[in-house]
């Protein structure tokens, strides 16, 4: 499936991510140089999108880091995690292997941030995604959005809390 | 009160308050109260030792910190040990002579260091150094994690005033202006 070209870049930024009850749009992205990942292939399972501004940003505790240290809470709710940023896949190579990362990084590289297009969390001004998490649920439903401000780091309780509400959910039915 | 807006602020407070568990500097009563999640083998964590210090000077008895534990354990290596270390001095009674040393001494953290560390404290540093090694407070640091990840943390060191979440910079003024803040709000934020 070729990913859809990409919209034009609208000139303010808007913070209106695709919400919760919409489908998460189907894409499939560079891992690696020479691996795809698509979106479609996790179904059956919950997945996290976290999309992020850039690699290598100077702080230890960052927020892929701080996700492969929490992996296990959630592939404890049995959920796939996977970062996008624009980067390219050889960049992402070298942060993966640099905070030995043990979860995918896709290059929405090409065209330019079409994917966070696609959900609505591109900064056209800047050049790259907002940091915003989506959690999608089995059925390829997002359940669960959020942005935040560039600059912040929103941590993972937000994530956590949307997989436990998945989890009540399948329960209740 | 209740928040209305979307359920991410959910995840600026502190999930665990402060409690009889914690390591605490100053009285728990005050009116401010700082808690950081911190790493003993982070660089940023090192300097925010010092920025702690001069907060603690700057506010005196109206302030009280509190140390929880947040090691990023798959990029710093001994940063689980080190913890592991505090708590038991901290067993002890000499919880923040550890966290001091350690901090003191971010290259220096292998079991060796540790066992003089507790040895210059006047602790039986074999014992110490076999408990960590028998994983006895591993829990008591995972338990920490969890809080953490609960509350929101988002990297080392996440600092919480008046058990919200600080996203400022981590400076003296602009520290002491946020500390400020909160003690006028008051403890009544809910």
């Amino acid at each position: 499936m070729k990913n859809p070209p990409a919209p034009k870049a609208p000139k303010t930024t808007s913070s209106k991510a695709l919400s919760a009850g919409v489908p998460a749009p189907d894409f499939a992205l560079h891992s690696t140089p020479d691996q795809t990942v698509r979106l479609s292939e996790f179904r059956g399972m919950p997945v996290i999108l976290a999309f992020y501004p850039a690699d290598w940003s100077p702080v230890c505790g960052d927020q892929m880091t701080l996700y492969n240290e929490i992996l296990p809470e959630f592939q404890a709710h049995g959920a796939e995690l996977i970062g996008i940023s624009v980067d390219g896949v050889w960049c992402h190579a070298a942060f993966s292997r640099n905070r030995k990362l043990h979860f995918p990084l896709l290059a929405d590289f090409e065209p330019k941030g079409a994917i966070a297009r696609l959900y609505n969390v591109y900064r056209g001004a800047e050049g790259v995604s907002e940091r915003a998490l989506f959690v999608i649920d089995a059925e390829g439903i997002i359940r669960w959005s959020f942005v935040s401000p560039i600059g912040v780091n929103p941590g993972a309780a937000g994530i956590l809390s949307a997989l436990e509400r998945l989890e009540t959910k399948k329960e209740a039915a | 009160m209740k928040r209305d807006i979307s359920d991410n602020l959910e995840s600026e407070r502190l999930s665990v308050p402060i409690g009889k568990r914690d390591h605490i500097q100053g009285k728990p009563a005050a009116p401010i109260s700082l808690l950081e999640y911190g790493d003993y083998e982070c660089p940023h964590c090192g300097s925010a030792h010092q920025l702690v210090k001069l907060l603690r000077e700057a506010l005196g008895p109206d302030l009280c910190f509190v140390y929880r534990n947040f090691p990023l354990t798959s990029i710093h290596p001994h940063a689980e040990q080190a913890a592991e270390a505090a708590e038991a001095a901290g067993a002890r009674g000499r919880f923040w002579e550890m966290h001091d040393a350690l901090f003191e001494n971010q290259d220096a953290l292998e079991e060796d260091d540790l066992a003089l560390y507790a040895a210059d404290l006047g602790l039986d540093a074999n014992q110490l150094v076999a408990e960590v090694e028998s994983g006895k407070y591993r829990s008591r640091v995972h338990a920490d994690v969890q809080s953490g990840i609960r509350s929101g943390v988002n990297g080392t060191p996440t600092f919480f005033i008046n058990e919200l979440r600080y996203d400022g910079p981590f400076e003296p003024e602009a520290m002491l202006a946020a500390l400020r803040q909160a003690a006028e709000l008051g403890a009544e934020i809910l």
